[in-house]
């Protein structure tokens, strides 16, 4: 018997809102699947099981808001016989609001079924609320969910298609920004680097890979210059790490957290698992799946609550370079310019070339300044051979 | 396909990245990447996303051509009426 508690989704997380289930008990259970729904600052996040087995209990109901660690449900064994299904029918939640549906806790499994089957309009709560905030008309919405029950994305969606503005709360995202960087510059001392790449090779070899290719096979740059920090950061490892209650625990996994904006404010940084393993176009697919999911506000609670360092990448219309601020509990973030073409000296002569700058913020208290520098040396010197990455 | 057809798809393709687009404030020549803050990894998807709509194979190189509304038309236009 395992308990699936409330996960830390965040180093600022105290507390998450369970949104919706996305299993019922009596569901089959595996590592990696997701199972549950949880609003933050970040947004709404797809929470994953890190257990095996068969749901055997809801313990809490679709709305509360509950501290992390706590029991939200339970999972036994994988076989039959752990699930008890009571054999009398359970009674139907009795309502006299036509839309209105109770969740009590704990659902056993056919009462779970049972309301699903209810003939009347079904609205998960924190969809009503949302609806409410939203002050929008329920009777307009289609329901996504079992029985066609109405779910917070449900809500989300019909207002995206009624107006044209951002469905996402800004603000809360803002927050979340606000006590992660003002916890940053008030407890890490930060050091920086800057360090200016050739990387015309880089580019010149992608061009000719990405020719060769149809459009959906093509890579872009900054998956050259992820690969390359991923792979360079195995030799770093006070660079790759978290730093908690004032010990630092390099990881031996490279998670790096992609720094993505989103559109018309706002930020995110999840994290694609294991970077360092990854073949570029694999790393290219992983990345535009989860740019899409961003935008779409749509991570899981791995991504967003165990990047072991970050990349912050402008992209080609961004400036030359960026001073980032790192992410804690994490103790590094490299920040990488928009590559320009450049006047460069080359034996004696000065050429065009197409410069990237470079950056790291490094924690001091992890690491310090000669070996952030030797870590940026590697990833140029990576870069220069990009099709061994 | 018309021209009028064409844009409308590139405007359709657009709005699925960028759902928030103001396309009545956009103009023919505007880079797209400027004027709805689009990033590479967007054209990327714009591009792939018109390949597989238009059954059409667009080349890297001519990515850049889609980065303004008029040009992306033109482009396309061409591309259908002398396949190469």
């Amino acid at each position: 018997m395992a308990t699936f508690t409330m996960p830390s989704l965040g180093a600022d997380m105290e507390a998450g809102v369970l949104v919706e289930w996305l299993k019922q008990p009596g569901d089959k259970v595996s590592r990696g699947d997701i199972i549950a729904v949880v609003e933050t600052d970040k947004g709404a996040i797809e929470v994953e099981i890190f257990d095996e087995g068969r749901i055997t209990q809801l313990l809490v109901e679709p709305g509360s808001k509950v501290p992390v660690g706590t029991p939200l449900a339970l999972i036994g064994e994988g076989g039959r016989e752990a699930l008890t299904i009571p054999s009398v029918p359970p009674p139907m939640p009795v309502a006299t609001e036509p839309v209105a549906v109770e969740f009590r806790p704990p659902l056993e499994a056919s009462a779970a079924s049972q309301m699903v089957r209810a003939a009347r309009r079904m609205v998960s709560p924190a969809a009503r609320r949302l609806a409410q905030k939203y002050s929008m008309d329920l009777a307009a919405v289609v329901g996504s969910g079992p029985g066609e029950a109405v779910l917070t994305c449900d809500v989300e969606r019909a207002r995206e298609e009624t107006t044209p503005q951002l469905a996402r709360d800004l603000s809360a995202m803002r927050r979340a920004i606000a006590a992660a960087m003002a916890r940053s510059k008030r407890e890490i001392p930060h050091f920086y680097l800057v360090h200016s790449v050739d990387v015309s090779r880089a580019t010149s070899w992608l061009k000719t890979f990405n020719s060769a290719q149809p459009p959906r096979r093509r890579l872009l740059f900054g998956i050259l210059v992820a690969k390359a920090v991923a792979l360079a950061l195995r030799d770093f490892p006070e660079l790759n790490g978290h730093w908690d209650a004032d010990q630092y625990a390099p990881s031996k996994a490279i998670h790096l957290g992609m720094a993505i904006a989103i559109r018309g404010g706002g930020l995110v940084a999840p994290a694609i698992h294991d970077t360092d393993q990854l073949a570029l176009p694999d790393l290219m697919n992983r990345l535009s799946d989860l740019v899409a999911r961003v935008r779409r506000g749509s991570f899981r609670s791995s991504e967003v609550s165990d990047p072991t360092a970050t990349l912050s990448s402008l992209g080609e219309r961004g400036v030359e370079s960026l001073l980032p601020v790192i992410y804690p509990p994490q103790v590094a973030i490299i920040g990488a310019g928009a590559p320009q073409v450049r006047p460069w000296a080359i034996a004696g002569r000065v050429e065009a070339r197409t410069i990237l700058t470079l950056t790291l913020a490094g924690d001091h208290r992890a690491s310090d300044g000669h070996r952030g520098a030797l870590f940026l040396r590697r990833v140029a010197a990576l870069l220069e051979h990009p099709e061994a990455l | 396909m018309t021209e009028k057809e064409l844009r409308a798809a590139i405007i359709e393709e657009i709005g699925n990245i960028a759902p928030e687009a103001d396309f009545n404030r956009l103009g023919d020549e505007e880079d797209l990447r400027d004027a709805l803050d689009l990033d590479s990894m967007d054209i990327f998807n714009l591009v792939a996303a018109l390949c597989d709509r238009l059954s059409i194979e667009i080349p890297e190189a001519d990515a850049g051509k889609l980065v303004t509304l008029g040009g992306g038309t033109a482009y396309l236009k061409a591309k259908l009426e002398r396949p190469a």
